[in-house]
């Protein structure tokens, strides 16, 4: 079910442009690394200059391959560079040099999940493609005045063109798979993800349409980087394209660039300025061959990837599909999981720990999974002291909070740090009462001090019980098995 | 040995090697008395000379031959087609827009043929200049170099051919021993051709295009050109081995000793005669000396076959598609912005451009940039582009269906003897269609050379075109050297080189 915007169905489609982490360029030995003075890793290749040839990068095909199988793409055995052929100062050759028929990974599609009004959906972007292409360097129009700068460290950087289908339906949905995306990437490693210096950038070809109707002309917004700027981007241009067109007018196809300090999107150039590329197959590459046993040799050095990593959670730890891709947001997350799951014996609930108080706690501090105040050892302990009913869920919050507090060394050993979750339940006093005298000696109480609740209980109102079993724990200071609880006051009401 | 009285500038490469080698003459010495001669040439062969740069090369050679270490031809002076750039000349490409452009840099060829690549030694000659030719390699006359036309050796009225005129204008006129050219549609045989010396373009790949300032990238391949093929034996084996590192086209093929092949004697060789080459364009004094030529293989043992070539006039139209068509892409970096010439007056960024190239580029490099963006745009790119592939594709199968007869093809290099200069200028499809002999083998990506083999009109040389297949260049120059063996046009000099 797409959510409709004043009537129309939004529809978006993706191009991204991720950054491979290759040290050198795509078709020159020139580094990659990012900040270096102006012009100083450009090399006569990177330059142009007369007589230079490109040699591809082995090690940028790699990356794309990996990429083509974490996505389940096709790996093409085949494919081919193209020249897009155009005037710029900072396209140093006069043309860029991408794939353009035949790219390397064909089809493939991304999941994630995504919270709708209540419910969690799980979402499918299908991909058409993903191909090799380089960069351009940097025209800078402000450092010079009346003149513009060129930087051309950037031009000849690898990078890997991800173009989706124009399958997503709202801006929740385009930044869901934007986020996806970017932790595929980074998950596997070829790129770095650093969206402020532009190794993951986005462009979402954006139109709008009443529900049946024929895909309308989309406009194209450049150049997103940052998921909040993204929403922000594709929100103004749907409200903008509605409106175009409830005022009668209709949408030029066009490229436009979000203003951040405006947060309006503003048209660069309109399809009559489209250029003429002339592309045409560079005689300087042969087509670039990708035989079987070079995908089944990076397929069995790549780590889990995440999809994998969540069906075999699924099936090895039982959780729900929910929790298992989720878990798996990153590598760090997924490991702190598996550890804690595995101490505690109880994946279930190690789950609802990562997911919840862990992230919680990690949300309101800088750290992340990978420096962590509370060890996944740690955790797991304390999960084994729920599950044997030492401590109640709620107790177990401030244990948590009193390891994440503590400055000692989580230790990532079992029974050390079983000793650390006993001690801070002794020293604060949690142990849950699970001596059924005295429990039985305050249910007594609780139900002589309640007479009225009583009667109402047995004149039908569970409310009441719920008062008493929240009076009895109240009286326990909450060290009461609730669950006991329970089961002893319905026993001496009946 | 009696080849060491010989004047310098009249001893062939090999004998050049072995003076040096022998201490008859140092490198030094040698190296001045063709800077002499070059000073001294009124053809207008070369581009850029820098005798301090030459004779500190010659010095580096002298040096390793005192002590052993030189390579097979060191000290041997060359000299290099103006489109391999190097760091020792200026490299214009006989084109206004790099006018004083200095590369950083040698090209892969020009660094073999000298001290080496990475480490590995080179054969250790010494570069005399550069050399004049058709502006980006685009012409079959020289007279589309932004510099000055060259002139035939044999006849200075007459076009020393193109677009490797420069080269082999020198080679004739003994103002060097050997030469680089490069050859896209035939720009090192029919220079060859018109100034009676042997060249030859070995199979697309052999040798690196790194250094080669492109043309047409799916074509553009260097060469070696010399009096003999024995000389271009040497200088081709020296020229040839992988560059994977530098150049992604470059053939995965280490070079061969050339030099060792070239006495097996013709008997049992089957030469294929392409009816297609010889159909009424050819000139009468052309064909006469070509019939003669094949009557002394065939004399020698060799046994003539007639085949076809069903394409050879469609090479015509698909090269000036394709190439054009990479041209206007290979020539897109000459923006302006990073090297070589840019306009002064200007308003904006594409003012600027189009002011840079605008004066930068000659006329025939304007058309051709103009005819392959047009080739190129949308919407003639399947009609134009496209259906050029796939015929070139089909040319290189006729070739193939060919060699199921025969072991080598030969014909004429060009239609005519030398044109007068000026003579096609107002029509440039007259050169074009000029090319019709040498275009094949380019497109097909075949080994071709050209051998002298007697004079046609006003005593002009005429040359005889040897295509082989894939890699068979030994076969080629073994042909090449047994006709030489038996005639002696390749020792003939012109009256203007021998005068000087």
């Amino acid at each position: 079910m797409s959510k409709l915007v004043q009537g129309y169905e939004v529809v978006i489609g993706f191009e991204t442009h991720a950054q491979l982490s290759t040290q050198s360029k795509i078709f020159s030995r020139a580094s990659t690394a990012f900040g270096a003075e102006p012009n100083t890793q450009a090399c006569a290749v990177d330059l142009a200059l007369p007589g230079t040839l490109p040699v591809m990068n082995v090690g940028a095909v790699e990356r794309a391959i990996e990429f083509g199988l974490a996505v389940n793409a096709h790996i093409a055995e085949r494919s081919v560079f193209a020249r897009k052929n155009y005037f710029y100062p900072d396209l140093p050759k006069g043309y860029q040099i991408s794939q353009f028929e035949i790219p390397v990974v064909q089809g493939g599609e991304v999941s994630f999940f995504l919270e709708e009004g209540k419910e969690t959906v799980r979402k499918t972007v299908r991909l058409v493609r993903a191909h090799l292409e380089e960069d351009a360097g940097k025209s800078l129009h402000e450092d010079f005045v009346g003149q513009s700068g060129i930087d051309l460290n950037r031009a000849g950087t690898p990078l890997l063109e991800i173009v989706t289908e124009p399958d997503m339906r709202s801006s929740d949905e385009a930044v869901a798979y934007a986020k996806e995306l970017h932790k595929i990437v980074t998950w596997i490693g070829i790129c770095d993800g650093n969206m402020q210096e532009g190794s993951f950038r986005c462009d979402a070809n954006v139109s709008v349409r009443k529900p049946g109707a024929e895909l309308g002309t989309r406009r194209e917004i450049k150049n997103l980087n940052s998921f909040k700027f993204m929403q922000q981007a594709i929100d103004y241009e749907v409200r903008w394209q509605i409106e175009q067109i409830e005022d009668g007018h209709a949408i030029e196809q066009a490229t436009v660039l979000f203003d951040p300090e405006t947060g309006e999107t503003r048209a660069m150039r309109t399809k009559e300025d489209a250029a003429d590329y002339r592309y045409f197959p560079d005689p300087d590459l042969p087509p670039l061959c990708v035989a079987r046993d070079w995908v089944e040799r990076v397929k069995s050095d790549m780590a889990e990837l995440p999809r994998v990593m969540a069906e075999r959670f699924v099936t090895q730890y039982k959780l729900p599909e929910y929790d298992a891709t989720t878990l798996t947001q990153s590598k760090a997350m997924a490991a702190y999981f598996e550890t804690a799951a595995q101490v505690c014996e109880q994946p279930k609930l190690a789950s609802n720990w990562v997911m919840g108080e862990v992230s919680r706690r990690l949300n309101t501090s800088d750290s992340g999974f990978d420096s962590i105040a509370v060890s996944a050892t740690q955790l797991g302990a304390l999960i084994v002291r729920i599950h044997d009913n030492t401590i109640s869920n709620n107790a177990a919050k401030d244990v948590f909070d009193a390891l994440w507090n503590n400055h000692a060394p989580a230790s990532t050993d079992k029974a050390t740090a079983l000793q650390q979750v006993d001690a801070v339940i002794d020293a604060k006093g949690l142990k849950q009462m699970n001596d059924s005298g005295a429990l039985e000696a305050i249910i007594d109480e609780v139900l002589a001090a309640n007479p009225d609740n009583v009667a109402q209980y047995r004149a039908g109102k569970d409310k009441a019980f719920n008062a008493l079993v929240g009076q009895a724990m109240k009286a326990s200071k909450g060290k009461a098995n609730p669950a006991q609880v329970n089961e002893m006051l319905k026993k001496k009401l009946s | 040995m009696t080849h060491s009285t010989k004047e310098l500038h009249l001893q062939s490469v090999s004998e050049l090697a072995s003076t040096l080698h022998n201490k008859k003459a140092s490198a030094v010495e040698v190296a001045q008395h063709f800077l002499q001669r070059i000073q001294a040439d009124k053809m207008g062969a070369f581009l850029d000379v820098n005798a301090d740069a030459t004779l500190a090369q010659a010095q580096a050679s002298d040096a390793r031959l005192a002590v052993g270490t030189g390579g097979c031809l060191e000290g041997v002076p060359i000299a290099h087609k103006d489109v391999f750039v190097t760091r020792d000349f200026i490299t214009t490409a006989g084109s206004k827009m790099l006018a004083n452009y200095r590369s950083p840099f040698d090209a892969t060829v020009v660094q073999k043929l000298a001290s080496g690549v990475n480490g590995q030694s080179g054969a250790g000659m010494v570069t005399l200049g550069k050399l004049n030719c058709d502006e980006f390699a685009m012409g079959s006359g020289n007279e589309n170099s932004a510099f000055h036309p060259v002139r035939n050796p044999w006849d200075a009225s007459r076009v020393p051919g193109g677009s490797s005129g420069g080269s082999a204008a020198a080679v004739a006129a003994r103002l060097t021993p050997a030469a680089t050219g490069t050859d896209t549609g035939g720009s090192i045989r029919q220079p060859a051709s018109f100034c009676g010396i042997t060249g030859i373009k070995p199979t697309y790949g052999r040798a690196s295009r790194y250094g080669m300032i492109a043309y047409a990238s799916s074509l553009d391949q260097a060469g070696p050109m010399a009096r003999s093929a024995e000389d271009c034996a040497l200088l081709l084996s020296a020229m040839c081995g992988p560059d994977l590192d530098r150049d992604s086209t470059s053939l995965d093929v280490a070079t061969e000793n050339f030099s060792a092949k070239l006495t097996q004697s013709v008997k049992g060789l089957r030469i294929g005669i392409p009816k297609e080459f010889f159909g009424d364009g050819l000139a009468s004094d052309v064909r006469s000396a070509i019939v003669a030529a094949l009557k002394t293989l065939e004399s020698q043992g060799a046994q003539l076959v007639p085949i076809s070539l069903p394409r050879t006039e469609l090479s015509i139209p698909v090269y000036y598609i394709i190439a054009p068509a990479e041209a206007s892409s290979n020539l897109s970096r000459f923006d302006g912005v990073k090297f070589g010439h840019r306009a002064k007056d200007y308003t904006d960024l594409v003012s600027m451009y189009k002011q840079t190239r605008a004066e930068g580029f000659g006329e025939e490099v304007k058309r051709r940039i103009m005819t392959g963006a047009y080739v190129l745009s949308h919407g003639y790119y399947d009609a134009y582009y496209l259906q050029a592939q796939k015929i070139r594709r089909m040319i290189a199968e006729d070739f193939q269906q060919a060699f199921t007869q025969c072991d080598v093809i030969a014909g004429p290099v060009a239609p005519s003897v030398a044109w007068t200069l000026g003579h096609n200028a107002s029509d440039p499809l007259a050169d074009y269609l000029a090319d019709i002999f040498t275009l094949p083998a380019s497109l097909a990506g075949l080994p071709g050379m050209s051998i002298p083999v007697g004079f046609g009109d006003a005593h002009m040389p005429v040359g005889m075109q040897l295509i082989g297949n894939y890699l068979q260049e030994a076969t080629l120059l073994n042909v090449a050297h047994q006709f030489q063996l038996a005639t002696d046009f390749h020792m003939q000099s012109p009256q203007g080189g021998a005068a000087l």
